[in-house]
Parts: structure tokens; sequence; C-alpha cells
């Protein structure tokens, strides 16, 4: 909108958090991009494992043994686990929208709410049938 | 262009704090953003006291009472305070409304006022809305029709009058379109919830002859389809309307037709 910005026209201030209250809507949708673009980052992860599985057994325990350290599990298995169910459930969510159902603000909530707690819940069984 | 700092100009500084009203025992506190633009000096936060029990309930009457008895320069827009004409729209407590009927009860704590978002200020809180009007505009806002003229009125039977319910009553006051990150960000050349809405009110309505062509002007990747469900449209708008589902009809619309 810098445009129609004539002369030394401040911008009114915007950024979420502080001057916008942060909303399930604005919230969910940020997060949303986010584990989308963490999950492109640990796809790449997943196929340096897979190459290295295939390169040789050194080259394994290299990729295996960063990725399995208490870094990667901390920093990159659980954020993907997280990010992982999180962008399955709101994608389906964004699906139903589509639709053109689902849209009033109430269900919108409730959605919400049951996405985050289903991202917990499927991230927990998840870990508990891998481990 | 996603953009998550104020430009240098617009950064908020310290401002003045106004005296507190003699021997009042009911007192709130506004901080209100002021800027002028004959002092060329940014933009900054006014602190002020205002004493409910001789204020009437709603954050407007507050803003009045300033005006009249604490500050005379202070600026805004209103006109028929009862949530019909739209001019009162800011952003009260970090979210978008109608300073007419948002309650002073309803909001926690000191009340932030700032203009609405992401909008060149013309003075204190008064955003600039050349632009978001031109995009009204830009729908063609009014009945197309290319049959011969009836003798009397378009007529409309109640079923199709009742589907443009929920889309007629906007009063074009902008809190959605500026409550929108995509309009932040892309509003000038994304149309925003507001003007999509008044598009699909167009859309839909049955006198409307000009529906094709109403499409394929939105079909633009950014008019219409910078619109990513947000839905702080939905959840700001003073008059509990739905823009986000009026948008996500328009879509379904672009698709059914190519079907």
């Amino acid at each position: 909108m810098a445009d129609v910005n004539r002369g030394k026209r401040p911008l009114s201030p915007f950024m979420l958090g502080q001057y916008y209250k942060f909303q399930i809507t604005s919230g969910m949708s940020i997060a949303h991009r986010l584990s989308g673009i963490f999950l492109v980052f640990g796809a790449i992860l997943v196929v340096w494992w897979f190459s290295a599985a295939a390169a040789g057994p050194e080259a394994f325990a290299r990729a295996d043994g960063f990725l399995t350290s208490w870094f990667g599990i901390i920093f990159l298995l659980l954020p993907s686990l997280l990010a992982f169910w999180y962008h399955f459930l709101n994608g389906i969510r964004h699906l139903v929208w589509d639709m053109g159902k689902g849209l009033d603000i109430p269900t919108v909530y409730k959605t919400g709410y049951a996405v985050m707690a289903g991202t917990v819940i499927l991230s927990l069984l998840t870990l508990i049938i891998a481990f | 262009m996603v953009q998550l700092t104020l430009p240098k100009n617009s950064r908020i500084v310290a401002g003045k704090t106004w005296p507190r009203p003699d021997g009042a025992k009911n007192v709130r506190t506004f901080k209100i953003y002021r800027w002028d633009p004959e002092s060329g000096d940014n933009p900054r936060l006014d602190t002020y006291f205002v004493d409910l029990d001789t204020c009437g309930p709603m954050v407007l009457d507050a803003l009045m009472k300033i005006k009249n008895e604490i500050d005379p320069t202070l600026t805004f827009r209103r006109s028929c305070r009862e949530g019909i004409c739209g001019s009162c729209a800011m952003n009260i407590g970090g979210i978008n409304t109608l300073a007419c009927t948002w309650g002073i009860d309803q909001v926690e704590g000191d009340i932030s006022i700032y203009p609405l978002p992401h909008m060149p200020v013309v003075k204190d809180l008064v955003p600039d809305l050349t632009h978001f009007f031109a995009q009204h505009a830009s729908i063609k806002p009014w009945l197309e029709t290319k049959s011969n003229e009836p003798s009397a009125e378009w007529r409309q039977s109640v079923e199709d009058r009742a589907k443009l319910d929920g889309y007629y009553e906007c009063i074009l006051c902008a809190c959605c379109s500026t409550a929108c990150p995509s309009y932040w960000w892309n509003g000038d050349r994304y149309l925003g919830p507001a003007a999509l809405l008044h598009a699909y009110r167009w859309i839909n309505d049955s006198r409307d002859e000009a529906t094709g062509e109403r499409l394929d002007d939105l079909e633009d990747p950014f008019k219409l389809y910078r619109c990513h469900t947000i839905m702080n449209c939905a959840k700001t708008c003073p008059k509990s309307l739905n823009p986000a589902k009026a948008i996500a009809e328009i879509k379904k619309l672009m698709v059914e037709r190519r079907l």
C-alpha cells in the first residue's frame, strides 16, 4: 500500500500480537505455513537419511547418529512430528473450508481447538508406536 | 510483500500524559495514537484519564468526552453513533471494531486505541481510505443488466432476495480488510474481504446479468486468491457478517464454471 501513502503519512501499526490481538484465526494460519515450510526441510533430511543408507554403513551411521542425537530429536524429529500432524489435520480443515463449509466463527474455533488437540494426541500415539 | 516492522517515520514514540480528573473515583486509562501532519514528528501514544461516572458507556463516548473536556485537538471520524455509518472504525484493545458499538467495559486494563491497521494515517485516528473505496468501486457495486428494461422495477422472488442476507448489510467500515494480514501485505493488488463480499453480493443477485464478467474480472492471482482463509475478517466484523464465506463461495463458482 506504499503507493497510496502520499507525502509523509505514517503507516498505522499492525503487527500481530503487539498491535493486533493474536487470535486462533491468524495464529493457526501462520502455524500452517510454518509447519509446511518445516516439513519441506524435514523431507530433505529424510532424503539425506535414505541416501546415506544407500551409500553405505559409514555414511548411514553418520546421518543416523546426527538425526537420533539429542539435538536431532529435540530440534528436528519432534518438531517434524508435530508439524506433520498439525499440517495434515489443519489441511483437512482447509479442504472443508474450500467446500464452503464450517466457515462460521464458532465452528472455526471448535475445529481449531480440535486440530490442536489432535496434533498432540496423534504425535504422542506416533511416539508410543515408534518406540 | 511481508512486512514485519513499521517504517522509520511510523514508529511510535512516548507521548504526553494528560492530567487526571479531580476527585474522580471511577477512572479508566486510555492510550491513544496521535499523529499531527503539521508537526513532522513521529506518531506518539498519549495517555488520558476518563471519569466513567460522568461518561457514556461506549468507547466513542469516552473519545468525545476527551475531545470536549481534555484535549480538543484529538481527531477521529464519527457520525451515526449507532453502528450503521461505519465512520468510527478503529483498532480498540487490539481488534478492529466500531467505537460506537464497543463498550468500555468490553476492554480489560488500559484501553489502547489506534487507527485501522496498516493504513496511511491522515491524522490521529483517521486513516486514508482512498484505496479501499477505489477497490470497492472496481467491483462495480451496482446492478448490471443486458435484457430490456422492465416497465416497473426489476422483480426478485422472496427466496432470491433471501440469498442476499448476510451480504447486503455491509457498511464498508473497513474493519475486516484492515484486520487481514494478507491485505496488509498485498493490499495494493488483493481486493480484501470487504470489496470481495460486495463482489459476491452482486454475483449472488438473481437480477444481475453480468455474473460471467464479474467472475472473469476476479480470476486473478492477487485480486481474489490472496485470501488464505485466515478468518480474521469474520472474527472482527462489527456487523457479524462473514466475508470469508463470501470469498469461499466466489472460489467455488470459479471452479464450478469450468466443469
